[in-house]
């Protein structure tokens, strides 16, 4: 080649390797002109080759909206239905590049419908270029999406007040859409608004200076993002590593593959993992290029320990003097992407760094006005809404707060039929702890496994005579508490007569043996972290305290169904009474022998006095009340 | 691309930055799916996701295989290249061709450019993902190549029958990937989404990543039609009457089925002179594919019926 420099060459591409990024996105109403400004950027920063240029002009005759001149937004507008309908629908990535720096740009739709994709386009950028038309000034969409933008953190803005052609280039105009824009964008969190007024189609102060805005000595679009500085504070945060993959080729090597997201790590530093509270020590830090002493936010390794411990996908390894919080409920604003509603209580997943858990909307504190950022009661959240909840997961989870740490704050919605992301979410705050949090580590027990159910695991021992109603209460309890999300199982005569004890009898050793044996897989229930519901008539004192005193302080839960013998009598359900007082059934409690109520029975339900339904209903009250659930 | 400076000054240089970025969305894929597969086309950028995922996954070989969808018209460097590859990363090689194609006789000639991919490329794709049962398929598509692609999620969900609906795609919001699918269901994911092709060339150079040789010029027998210059690979291609391949130095700047790859003529013979060469070019990479001059729009159309 004969033009070929290779001194100069390495000297171009050492160049290039130094150069930055910068992920920025256009927003703003619709016809605001987002798509011609990134075609005029490409246009101008001689990004378009001739094959594209070619083909540009030829859609412009076809679809262009401008007459004679090249369609800019045709070169964005990729998608059939976009350029047939001459709107935006999905966001698009542009790339181009100049002396200073390297960009990425998202284009976003305009439309409301499409705030979704506005928002996924705003959620990996780090500079918002709102667009207003000059014409119109700031509509719902300019508040809308600054507010969006502010919520997912932007930072800088650049407020492109376009189309400054069509209003005679005047500052007046410009200057009174700037003051209203500032009355409303000083409660967002922005810090840096850079307003410039701008002909995209035809190139004002885009790369070049206008000739016709000799008023405005402020930079073009291309001079302040090319100097406008956006570096994240990530290096600075404390270390948070979510766990992506377990990396074990052999048995000699186990390492933990994933992403700082924050932080510097190096070998020889003390890490825990953050919700079982173990600790450990960096041994290695692997690439496929070598071993390295530390790595640093964005950088994607794997991390070896000098301890095996368990450590799996969705573990979040921090700093051991600067850990997360460790929560199940939290306060968040949520933006809800999903045509039908979100409600209260329906359970959904929660993918949050590389964790994913099963958790609901406890409650709507409220629903965000985007026009006047006003707060509204609302029982739903529909399509686009913007709202503070609370929320409760299956288990707690590591986090940070999304305004300390976007990495390991927000978090998206995930619709567990459809498998559609329908919402994306930041968390504000806990609302509390999680109960009983392991700052120091312990070995897998029914705490923990309960801790990860949302549940204080305990055996509930419903008693009482033949026909007082157990069964059917505890089967009432037992729809409730799974309605909450919680884990049960219900062991009764049925399921266990024909089964576990399926060789005893009813002589008074068989009964006792029973229960002895119903005590024992509720203690294995209870092990597992469930709450096991027993429905047996268990006449005895000493069974019941036998029960009782296999299992822990608190984990025992007895509740005696008091419903008078003639009541239950009357009921006769199976027809037992009756042979019994024909004398075809012996030692039948109540008849032939005797049932020893209960002297202190954490529960007494008035059988026969009340509905079912009421009874069951003070069973799950006291279980509220006395933190089982 | 080890650390040298002191950690707290260091920061990540653009080509570490989309590194990491694949690097991270390949664990997610192999973190979440029960049997991803790499489609593998063996071009510059299939080299370079090769490349990420032997590094994605270190010390481990990468936990899924690689797949070929072989139409039997590839260029025979290509073939060669491609099972080195395979063997060098320890990974597992499929190679499917639609049999059925072949048996009714479908060549780029015989029922033109359009319906062959259609055939022998789109179909025998889904064809294979169906037959494996893969849930996820790595392409190393990338957003700066056309219109439709700039357009695509980074997990791209496929139904059933490998259909994109791009009107409807799920929101995709920071590194969070919602890599939830029902049985027969798919995700395309694109860990090169955010590159471009002056990134692919400069990480090629500086990783000293292996390419097929036919990017590199070397006096190669060649014909010209309509413009395009088609590279003779082997006796079938059909040749007009008075038609005499002539040697030229050319090179490729793009990979596909010989007969609708249109070779350039070039000196550029070693990769610092390709990128050099790139950096002048006032044509974009697409413009040596035959396929997306069919028709406007025609690779969203291709992609709504499950090409990659």
């Amino acid at each position: 080649m004969d033009n070929f420099d290779p001194a100069a060459f390495a000297e171009y591409l050492s160049r290039q390797e130094r150069k930055d990024l910068l992920r920025f996105l256009t927003c703003g109403s619709v016809d605001d002109g987002k798509s011609t400004l990134i075609g005029r950027l490409l246009y101008d920063t001689k990004l378009l080759f001739e094959d594209q240029l070619a083909t540009l002009q030829k859609d412009s005759a076809k679809h262009g909206t401008v007459g004679e001149d090249i369609d800019f937004a045709l070169l964005v507008d990729g998608l059939e239905a976009e350029r047939e309908q001459g709107i935006t629908i999905d966001v698009a990535y542009r790339f181009f590049a100049t002396e200073k720096r390297k960009f990425i740009v998202a284009d976003t739709p305009g439309h409301e419908q499409y705030t979704r994709n506005m928002a996924t386009g705003a959620s990996n950028a780090d500079l918002a270029v709102i667009l207003i038309d000059a014409r119109k000034g700031v509509l719902t969409q300019t508040r809308r999406h600054s507010y969006i933008a502010s919520l997912l953190g932007i930072k800088n803005v650049v407020l492109a007040i376009n189309k400054i052609d069509l209003v005679g280039y005047s500052q007046d105009v410009f200057e009174k859409i700037l003051a209203d824009y500032n009355s409303f964008a000083h409660v967002l969190a922005f810090e840096n608004i850079q307003p410039i007024p701008m002909s995209a189609r035809f190139g004002d102060n885009v790369t070049q200076r206008g000739a016709n805005l000799d008023w405005y000595d402020g930079p073009t679009l291309l001079e302040h993002i090319e100097a406008v500085d956006v570096r994240g504070a990530e290096t600075e945060r404390p270390l948070r590593f979510p766990v992506q993959w377990v990396n074990r080729p052999n048995l000699d090597f186990r390492g933990y593959s994933g992403t700082l997201a924050s932080g510097t790590v190096s070998v020889g530093e003390e890490l825990v993992v953050a919700a079982s509270g173990r600790k450990s020590t960096v041994k290695s830090i692997v690439t496929y290029d070598g071993e390295k002493e530390n790595a640093i936010a964005g950088e994607a390794v794997t991390i070896t320990l000098t301890d095996e411990i368990d450590i799996s996908r969705g573990d979040l390894l921090c700093d051991a003097n600067q850990r997360p919080e460790v929560a199940d409920q939290f306060s968040a604003h949520l933006i809800w992407m999903h045509d039908d509603a979100l409600v209260p209580g329906r359970p959904y997943l929660f993918k949050i760094g590389t964790k994913t858990v099963p958790g609901s909307v406890t409650e709507i504190k409220y629903n965000v006005d985007v026009n006047t950022f006003q707060h509204l009661a609302a029982k739903k959240v529909d399509l686009n809404e913007v709202s503070v909840v609370n929320l409760s997961f299956r288990e707690p989870i590591a986090f940070d707060a999304y305004a300390d740490n976007p990495e390991t704050g927000g978090f998206i919605v995930i619709d567990r039929l459809t498998n559609l992301t329908v919402g994306a979410g930041m968390i504000d705050f806990a609302l509390r702890r999680a109960s009983n949090i392991h700052w120091q580590a312990v070995d897998l027990d029914k705490h923990r496994r309960g801790e990860a159910m949302g549940q204080r695991p305990a055996a509930i021992w419903f008693t009482g005579l033949s026909g007082a109603g157990k069964s059917t209460v505890a089967n009432l309890v037992e729809k409730r508490l799974f309605a909450l999300g919680k884990h049960t199982y219900l062991l009764d005569g049925d399921n266990i007569r024909h089964g576990l004890n399926r060789d005893l009898g009813f002589t008074e050793v068989d009964r006792v043996e029973n229960i002895r044996r119903v005590a024992e897989a509720a203690r294995l229930f209870v092990d597992a972290g469930v709450i096991v519901l027993c429905s047996f008539i268990s006449p005895f004192r000493s069974e019941r305290r036998l029960a009782r005193d296999l299992l822990e302080p608190g984990e025992f839960v007895e509740v005696f169904v008091d419903t008078p013998l003639h009541v239950a009598e009357k009921r006769d359900p199976k027809g037992l009474y009756k042979k019994a007082r024909e004398g075809r059934i012996k030692n039948f409690t109540g008849i032939d022998s005797p049932y020893e109520p209960p002297e202190r029975a954490e529960i007494t339900l008035a059988g026969g006095m009340a509905a079912p339904e009421e009874l069951a209903d003070q069973v799950v009250e006291y279980l509220r009340e006395q933190g089982y659930i | 691309m080890s650390a040298s400076l002191p950690v707290k000054a260091h920061q990540l240089t653009h080509l570490q930055r989309l590194e990491a970025e694949s690097i991270h969305i390949m664990r997610e894929v192999a973190a979440e799916f029960r049997n991803p597969v790499m489609l593998y086309s063996i071009g510059k950028d299939s080299s370079v996701m090769l490349h990420l995922a032997k590094k994605a996954f270190y010390p481990s070989p990468p936990p899924f295989p690689l797949l070929h969808v072989d139409t039997t018209w590839k260029f025979r460097e290509m073939i060669a290249f491609r099972d080195q590859a395979a063997e060098d990363a320890r990974m597992d090689l499929i190679v499917h061709t639609n049999q059925e194609g072949v048996k009714q006789g479908v060549t780029p000639f015989t029922h033109g450019s359009s319906v062959y991919t259609n055939i022998m490329k789109t179909d025998a794709l889904k064809e294979a993902l169906t037959k494996y049962g893969f849930d996820a398929a790595f392409g190393g598509a990338r957003r700066d190549e056309e219109k439709s692609r700039a357009k695509e999620r980074i997990f791209s969900f496929r139904t059933e029958n490998h259909g994109w609906d791009p009107k409807n795609q799920r929101p995709e919001l920071w590194s969070i990937y919602n890599a939830r699918v029902r049985k027969g269901e798919s995700i395309r994911a694109f860990p090169l989404s955010n590159w471009t092709e002056l990134d692919i060339w400069q990480y090629i150079l500086k990783e000293n990543i292996p390419i097929v040789p036919l990017y590199f010029a070397a006096k190669r027998p060649v014909v010209e039609r309509d413009g395009m210059l088609i590279m003779v690979d082997d006796e079938r291609l059909p040749l007009a009457p008075g038609e005499t391949p002539e040697m030229r130095l050319i090179r490729f700047r793009t990979l596909g089925c010989y007969p609708l790859t249109a070779a350039m003529e070039s000196p550029a013979a070693t990769l610092p002179e390709i990128v050099h060469e790139m950096l002048i070019a006032r044509t974009s990479e697409r413009s040596g594919r035959l396929i997306d001059h069919d028709e406007a729009g025609s690779m969203e159309k291709k992609k709504r019926e499950g090409y990659f």
